[in-house]
């Protein structure tokens, strides 16, 4: 785990908070706004590496002090829920109807 | 079906991975179903994470990058499904945790030129109990092994089902995916502290 704080995990959904624009003297870095800019929707951890062309570590590290800003937060449940019967016979659904 | 007590408005996301040895065919499979070409991202490797035997020429070189293949499927606005290429080498183990973590399940995919590359992915995930099927890689020109052979070859549980899969092509890829499922469904119900190993 990061000493940064807590660890991301790949297909932990983040989405910029509601507030108000983060203020200038946050100073925030420019890899910082770029990740920012790309929250505004709902989108995974692994995408947003993807689409920002960065380590998966350094998107955690930047995601990191986003959260501990409170200018992102992470929308996903907590772990346990993943393996439920729920979710498998959900995405069985939705396989079986591609 | 409400996935989540609250605020259906947040997706929920799944992943499988596929794993299997370099050359196997995961990006293939991988990108054969997903509604995007495979996408690519990169882990940072520590020197601690990486084998002694498989760097030798990578002198003084602490730290090193992997690439990660993925996919997505999204089935309705709030459930998605991501698909990881787990790479086979057993010096990416740090990555086998991470990928593992949360997974439904895993697809072995399996090259029967090289079934021996199957070997440490299968004994990973039956170690610590993450769901798994091997698919057989039906490659033109590979050797064509009865199902039983191959379950024979890797010695694996009579309970892991084992089916021949064209990583090509999206029907038997998506047939390899449901299996995959539905046999994790079978899974479910076993206490959380069995599976966790």
């Amino acid at each position: 785990m990061p000493a940064t704080g807590r660890r991301f995990g790949l297909i932990d959904v983040v989405v910029a908070a509601g507030g108000p624009p983060p203020s200038p003297e946050l100073r925030l870095a420019p890899e910082h706004r770029h990740l920012l800019a790309r929250c505004q929707r709902p989108v995974t951890v692994v995408d947003l590496a993807s689409e920002v062309d960065l380590p998966i570590g350094v998107v955690r590290v930047l995601l990191s002090d986003l959260t501990e800003l409170g200018i992102v937060e992470v929308l996903t449940a907590p772990p346990g829920r993943i393996t439920s019967r729920r979710l498998l016979n959900a995405v069985l659904d939705g396989l079986e109807g591609l | 079906m409400d996935l989540r007590d609250s605020d259906s408005s947040v997706p929920t996301t799944a992943k499988i991975i596929i794993a299997g040895g370099f050359g196997a065919g995961k990006t293939t499979l991988v990108g054969a179903i997903t509604e995007i070409r495979p996408l690519r991202t990169e882990e940072t490797l520590s020197d601690r994470s990486v084998g002694v035997d498989d760097v030798s020429g990578v002198d003084n070189k602490t730290t090193t990058t992997v690439a990660m293949d993925f996919g997505r499927i999204t089935f309705r606005s709030d459930l998605a499904l991501y698909l990881f290429g787990m790479p086979g080498q057993e010096r990416f183990w740090f990555m086998w945790e991470e990928l593992s973590y949360g997974a439904l399940g895993a697809v072995v995919l399996a090259d029967t030129r090289r079934l021996a590359s199957c070997f440490a992915s299968v004994d990973y995930f039956e170690h610590y109990g993450v769901p798994f099927i091997v698919a057989v890689n039906c490659f033109d020109g590979a050797p064509r092994y009865d199902p039983t052979d191959v379950r024979i070859a890797l010695d694996l549980d009579p309970s892991v089902p084992v089916l021949m899969c064209d990583a090509r092509h999206r029907e038997s890829v998506k047939t390899a995916l449901i299996g995959l499922v539905r046999h994790a469904l079978t899974k479910t119900g076993v206490p959380e502290s069995e599976l966790a190993g």
